[in-house]
């Protein structure tokens, strides 16, 4: 057999990349269209950017958004690693198995479901509806995807490390601090990124947490899409999709780079020993 | 000592051949460890299907909250049980009799099903060609399918509006090559609905499938192709049995979450796309309906909860496996 790929593999992952980028190149292209008419090619232009910079509303739910981001990923990431040092090191304990399924079922969950339940208790102790409650939500669903990219991490080192600081006299909290965050950090920066672009990109729970005085630039971008294509639109989604691949191209090289020193170290360490 | 304290974590020792020392007494801190992301789960996870559950038993009105009876705790507990006594089973029952309901739910399931059988067959030649692609490769390529999956969802289904539509570039492609004289009708068709959820959800397929795939082990393969076995046999009865694990996970991950889709129904399907998130959606914000929609949830959840319960049993095996 082949070690290689071969020509379908070649061809099958060709066709599934095309499949996967096409449409978001398309959109980015045609944000730079001059013509209003979506789908004839008017020339190239950046006017619907500049635009852009005049319309109030869209800047101010892009404020809310990146705002609401911001708290609730880092209070999902402080959660879900939580989470996950509870699922990974706590081993059994009463009620191991409910956790278990309440960090692993908003993975899968309908945002409906989510996003009505969410509401309803929200109503029920007579909370005001606004960038807090849409904040809690996120933060909510957000730390289950945390808490699961953490686990892998937790999952996949010694625990020796970790025994032995604990042998040595250092407390627990030092441990984790010193030995165990330092190691998991890669899982935990990942974590914080996915909740931050998760957080980003919700429509349909931040439409029913939301209140009157909170709107999020998905929400301004779906009742505009309701209404038809517009170049705008491309070029909002431009602008969001290229700060999305900033974020995680640089974040993975900063990843990459760790690995390659720990990588260093462990060899100048074994050529020590 | 509680029974907690004294059974080792069979999570922790499993493939472990070093036996370790018996657990000593979770401390103050441990237990806090646990109640912090506990709680937050129970109030702001558990806590809500309750509500969800109890509402979906009141009635409409028209009141702040449109709902009756609301309970109010200060009033006393007569007050209670006399709200109680309120509930109704009359929204269940409305659900039944009008057949947009179980339509909705037939359809959704049938959608996602349908989807989820071509998001495999799309999906498992790239997580294939992956695996086997060489090792330099391999980090690039899995980059390159998890990137469209951080990139806004409403964002990518709003990009194939512009694809689909009848003066789309779809159909300009296809009139300018001749193969059709007049434009497909594809937006605002089940077939839109179908390609929508196909593209949104084919990395939660591909990225379980090729973690299971790039594990196998070639040298099967090769004992197979030596003994004479033809390529597409192997494959059948070595490469598809041995991956079904991540095949279950990435067809979980993609089957539950569309049954209840909202977006892509709403934005690539037609006015007779029938599916239950967008039929919750229209319901409540709409009609603003909050029993009957937290009823419509209520029957979702339920539909939902077997391949929910197969996913994270499924899902801890894996976890437990790995550690």
């Amino acid at each position: 057999m082949r070690k290689g790929p071969s020509w379908f593999n070649v061809t099958s992952l060709v066709l599934g990349f095309a499949f996967l980028y096409l449409p978001i190149v398309l959109l980015v292209i045609y944000s730079f269209n001059e013509s209003r008419l979506v789908t004839v090619w008017g020339g190239f232009s950046t006017k619907w950017y500049v635009e852009l910079l005049s319309n109030q509303q869209l800047l101010d739910a892009a404020w809310v958004t990146v705002r609401v981001a911001f708290f609730s990923a880092t209070l999902a990431t402080v959660l879900g690693t939580l989470a996950a040092i509870v699922l990974a090191r706590s081993g059994r304990f009463a009620g191991r198995t409910l956790f278990s399924g309440m960090v692993y079922a908003p993975l899968v969950m309908p945002e409906v479901i989510l996003g009505l339940s969410l509401l309803l208790l929200f109503v029920a102790i007579d909370q005001a509806r606004g960038f807090w409650t849409i904040m809690i939500a996120h933060t909510t669903f957000a730390m289950c995807y945390v808490a699961v990219v953490v686990q892998s991490r937790l999952a996949g080192f010694d625990r020796a490390l970790e025994e032995a600081a604990q042998d040595l006299g250092c407390p627990p909290l030092r441990t984790f601090f010193s030995v165990t965050l330092p190691i998991i950090l890669p899982g935990v920066i990942a974590g914080w990124m996915l909740a931050f672009t998760l957080s980003l990109d919700d429509l349909v729970i931040a439409s029913f947490t939301t209140g009157p005085e909170a709107t999020t630039l998905p929400m301004k971008i779906y009742s505009q899409v309701r209404l038809g294509v517009t170049p705008e639109i491309n070029a909002v989604c431009t602008i969001l999709v290229g700060l999305v691949t900033v974020i995680v191209i640089t974040a993975s090289i900063v990843t990459k780079r760790q690995e390659v020193l720990k990588e260093r170290d462990m060899r100048l360490a074994e050529a020590q020993a | 000592m509680t029974r907690a304290d004294r059974t080792p974590a069979p999570a922790t020792t499993a493939g472990s051949d070093i036996p370790r020392p018996p657990r000593q007494r979770r401390s103050a801190g441990g237990w806090l460890l646990i109640a912090i992301p506990y709680a937050w789960l129970v109030v702001f996870f558990l806590a809500p299907f309750f509500i969800v559950f109890k509402i979906s038993l009141s009635e409409i009105a028209v009141a702040i909250p449109p709902y009756l009876p609301t309970i109010d705790l200060a009033e006393g507990w007569s007050n209670v049980v006399a709200a109680i006594r309120q509930f109704s089973l009359e929204n269940y029952i409305w659900l039944t009799q009008d057949d947009l309901y179980w339509k909705s739910y037939l359809s959704s399931v049938q959608i996602a099903a349908i989807s989820t059988l071509i998001t495999l067959i799309v999906g498992y030649p790239i997580a294939y060609g992956m695996a086997r692609a060489p090792k330099e490769w391999r980090a690039t390529l899995l980059m390159l399918v998890i990137l469209p999956f951080w990139t806004s969802f409403l964002i990518r289904v709003y990009a194939w509006i512009g694809i689909l539509k009848n003066e789309g570039l779809l159909n300009q492609v296809l009139l300018w090559i001749g193969v059709i004289d007049d434009p497909l009708t594809i937006l605002n068709t089940n077939i839109a609905v179908y390609i929508g959820i196909v593209y949104s959800y084919l990395p939660f397929l591909v990225l379980p499938l090729y973690a299971n795939l790039e594990k196998l082990d070639v040298s099967l393969l090769e004992a197979a192709s030596d003994l004479g076995c033809p390529p597409w046999r192997a494959f059948w009865t070595i490469t598809v049995p041995l991956s079904m694990p991540g095949i279950i996970a990435g067809c979980f991950l993609v089957f539950i979450p569309a049954v209840g889709e909202f977006v892509i129904p709403d934005l690539l399907g037609g006015s007779d796309t029938l599916m239950i998130g967008k039929t919750l959606w229209t319901e409540f914000f709409t009609n603003r309906d909050w029993p009957v929609s937290s009823a419509v949830a209520v029957i979702l959840l339920l539909i939902l909860v077997v391949p929910i319960v197969l996913f994270q049993n499924q899902q801890q095996r894996v976890a437990e496996k790995s550690q």
